[in-house]
């Protein structure tokens, strides 16, 4: 299974993420559970390049290549806007959070806790982070 | 998509949500519960039957309006989510900080 498409960076094209991603995903026997995280998690990611990566200048893209091995799913997202490794950010504590009354921070909390492997690379201004999901085939 | 109805009920305020929330739409649940505080409610319930997804935007307006709500004693409930929907606030731990109940009238006995 290789799939692709190709994201503006609009918080509007979020939607349409998700019809992609629902399609594609519903070819695996997965419970709509894992389906629903495994949406969630590549959009957290996507919404975080477009909003802050890219200030939703809808002219910029960003690309989503999901592809099936064995044993595991990789979602690969690569754009060349401002790198953010989401490995280097430490995740706040939530009660820090509710504290501060913040509204961000929570996505890639999410990220972290659905995915099993995050990889981040920058190369030569393209930013390549691969998620990384585990399941028995 | 995402819409919200507001109904009063017996001192109570119902925002039913239906549809996804997530970051180009956020700011409509912001709006809403903004200005339920802001007519004075003290107790809202949030209907989340109809509610098929939320992201961290969505999460991130609940989680900000908490601490102001135990100051000020306003209750927040949040009702018949879904089992899929129900899991990303497990995921979070936000089932540990904010009232969830299975249905309305589990909510209004608490």
């Amino acid at each position: 299974m290789k799939h692709q498409m190709k994201i503006s960076c609009q918080t509007a094209a979020l939607s349409e993420l998700r019809v992609f991603l629902k399609k594609t995903l519903g070819e695996l026997r997965l419970s709509d559970v894992d389906q629903l995280q495994l949406i969630l998690a590549v959009e957290e990611v996507c919404a975080n390049l477009i909003i802050h990566s890219h200030k939703c200048n809808a002219l910029d893209y960003i690309q989503l290549d999901i592809k099936q091995n064995p044993g595991k799913l990789i979602f690969e997202i690569t754009d060349e806007g401002k790198a953010f490794n989401m490995l280097d950010y430490e995740v706040p504590d939530l009660n820090k959070v509710k504290g501060d009354k913040r509204k961000g921070g929570l996505g890639i909390i999410l990220v972290k806790k659905i995915m099993d492997e995050i990889e981040f690379d920058s190369t030569r201004g393209t930013n390549t982070c691969r998620l990384i999901k585990w399941f028995q085939s | 998509m995402l819409t919200i109805e507001t109904q009063e009920e017996n001192g109570h305020t119902i925002l039913r949500l239906t549809g996804e929330v997530d970051a180009s739409n956020s700011v409509i649940l912001d709006e809403a519960i903004t200005k339920v505080v802001a007519d004075g409610s003290s107790s809202i319930l949030v209907d989340g039957a109809g509610l098929e997804y939320i992201s961290s935007a969505g999460l991130g307006v609940f989680m900000s309006y908490l601490e102001d709500f135990q100051e000020k004693e306003i209750d927040l409930k949040i009702y018949s989510l879904s089992e899929r929907v129900y899991e990303v606030f497990k995921i979070l731990g936000l089932d540990q900080l904010m009232h969830i109940y299975p249905n309305k009238k589990t909510a209004l006995e608490s």
